[in-house]
């Protein structure tokens, strides 16, 4: 008990550590594909440092709401990521919640966020909290949508045992997993406000959806939402690694050897996603908002499409 | 998972044939999307050649040697000579760096998933006493038709929708092969009558071209009394 406590423990607090490195990685390749030096691949840690130690500014008119909704987010996310299997599957969190659970924290996070978003009735929040829930009115059936394509390839929504099934190789070829691939990807892009939908390094009022929602806030609550948004990253990251690369994850029952394994090559995973994002954010420029449903549609047909041709080739 | 799968045959070969009808889907469904006329005919080369793969693949599994016919007509024929005419005519219109206005990307992109639906609904009945293989082939084939009928219908440029006519044809020698094969003298008849209909049709576009300055079809409404302009 102690030792499976241990082992989900040890989960969340390296999703939890490695989410700024990440962060850090992902500015410092961007920034050098860019031909800039870039900032330290630690500087996000000490953005961090810095915010918690800052004085957290309020509006007049904030309510409650606004001061609560950073640690809800922080927790929503962090409950989320502890969901999903990293370097081994059946840790024990991953029994009391299953795929469709974590798409519905996520959900809250971002519910939470939008409202917070509204509180101080600047139009800048505003504008922010209406874009986010455009994109998530079209990200989220497109997921759920995928969480179906996996379910019924491994015959459970339990992703621990999705992941296991995976793990086997006995899944074969399969179109629909390519699709849902695709889908996930888009999803992910869309989710972490990344570039083809939003830029995380703009505040320029034209384009930006998530800078736009948080953009009243400061100090502590600020840290909170980044480190939410950090954690978010790490999440879909883990989530693509452990559908569709579970290769050289561990189970519980395997010793040590098997674990340190299984978080070596989860850390490599993270770490090429890491790299491989900003490549393909330089290669693309930013969207219209407009042409936001055509891209998300596109998931969603390839996440419905998956769908459609596993029915072909299973329930007959 | 489909129990059948490994009593038919073997199960990297019922994988294979799936992704690559699977491809062949994917492919009509980024003609519906795309709005670029190269790109469409890119992809349609693409959507022939996975064709060309999918019928030597059958040829493999059904021990059916004719079948490496079909697949040699349909991959030099639609895979390169056909998508090549296409380029060419594009060019000649000078209409290559056109971005098609496709009617409603949304309501089309998921009337084309509905039709999918269907077909995979029709081809449900036939029931266990044809493989898994030949069903699956038959709802893909299905599917990839009506979707290049619902091309033909939401464009309203005469060059995209020749592509529309041919991906129905791409289907249609899908369902073939999926169901033992056809003959190979008719195999060989609908190939060329491709070719002709490309003629004809290439003659026809400059035609209309000459006649309208444009290849958008909704010219020629105003002599059928149609929309009114």
């Amino acid at each position: 008990m102690i030792y499976e406590l241990a082992a989900q423990g040890a989960q969340m607090l390296v999703v939890l550590l490695i989410a700024p490195f990440l962060l850090g990685v992902t500015r410092k390749v961007k920034a050098r594909l860019l031909r800039r030096i870039g900032p330290p691949v630690l500087q996000p840690y000490r953005d961090f440092w810095k915010l918690m130690h800052k004085e957290a500014v309020l509006a007049h008119n904030a309510s409650w709401l606004y001061r609560v909704v950073p640690y809800t987010v922080f927790a929503v996310t962090w409950v989320a990521a502890a969901l999903v299997p990293t370097y081994s599957t059946g840790l024990i969190f991953s029994w009391s919640a299953d795929l469709i659970a974590l798409v519905a924290l996520l959900g809250t996070g971002r519910f939470a966020l939008a409202l917070a978003g509204m509180d101080t009735g600047t139009a800048f929040g505003g504008i922010g909290s209406s874009r986010e829930m455009l994109i998530a009115s079209l990200a989220e059936p497109a997921m759920l949508l995928v969480v179906f394509t996996v379910a019924l390839v491994a015959g459970t929504t339990q992703l621990s045992a999705i992941a296991a099934t995976f793990s086997d190789a006995g899944v074969g070829l399969r179109v629909s997993l390519g699709l849902a691939l695709f889908a996930l990807i888009a999803i992910a892009i869309a989710e972490n406000a990344r570039i083809p939908i939003d830029n995380p390094a703009t505040h320029l009022e034209l384009t930006m959806v998530h800078e736009a929602m948080v953009l009243e806030y400061s100090g502590r609550h600020l840290a909170m939402i980044e480190a939410a948004a950090a954690l978010k990253l790490v999440l879909y990251m883990s989530l693509l690694a452990c559908l569709f690369l579970p290769f050289g994850m561990a189970t519980l029952d395997k010793g040590l050897l098997a674990l340190g394994i299984g978080m070596g090559a989860y850390l490599a995973k993270v770490l090429a996603f890491a790299a491989l994002l900003p490549i393909g954010e330089t290669a693309v420029a930013k969207m219209r908002v407009f042409r936001y449903p055509v891209f998300l549609g596109s998931a969603f047909a390839a996440a419905a499409l998956a769908v459609f041709l596993l029915f072909v080739s299973q329930s007959f | 998972m489909g129990t059948d799968i490994g009593t038919d045959m073997g199960t990297l070969a019922f994988d294979f044939a799936h992704f690559l009808a699977g491809g062949m889907l994917v492919m009509s469904f980024l003609l519906l999307y795309q709005d670029r006329i190269t790109a469409v005919l890119n992809v349609y080369a693409m959507q022939s050649i996975l064709l060309a793969l999918a019928v030597g693949w059958q040829s493999v599994i059904q021990g059916a040697p004719h079948l490496l016919v079909t697949a040699a007509i349909a991959l030099i024929v639609k895979g390169f000579i056909i998508p090549t005419a296409l380029h060419r005519i594009v060019r000649r219109l000078g209409i290559h760096r056109e971005i098609e206005q496709v009617i409603g990307a949304g309501p089309t992109m998921l009337t084309g998933l509905a039709l999918v639906a269907l077909s995979i609904m029709l081809v449900i009945p036939i029931g266990g006493k044809v493989s898994l293989l030949v069903r699956e082939d038959l709802a893909f084939a299905l599917a990839v038709i009506l979707l290049g009928l619902l091309m033909m219908i939401t464009r309203r440029n005469a060059v995209t929708q020749i592509v529309g006519f041919m991906s129905i044809e791409n289907g249609l020698i899908l369902a073939a092969t999926g169901a033992r094969g056809m003959p190979l003298v008719v195999e060989i008849s609908v190939a060329f009558s491709v070719l002709i209909v490309l003629f004809v049709f290439g003659v026809f576009v400059f035609r209309i071209r000459e006649r309208f300055d444009s290849v958008d079809v909704s010219a020629l409404d105003r002599f059928r009394g149609g929309r009114g302009n």
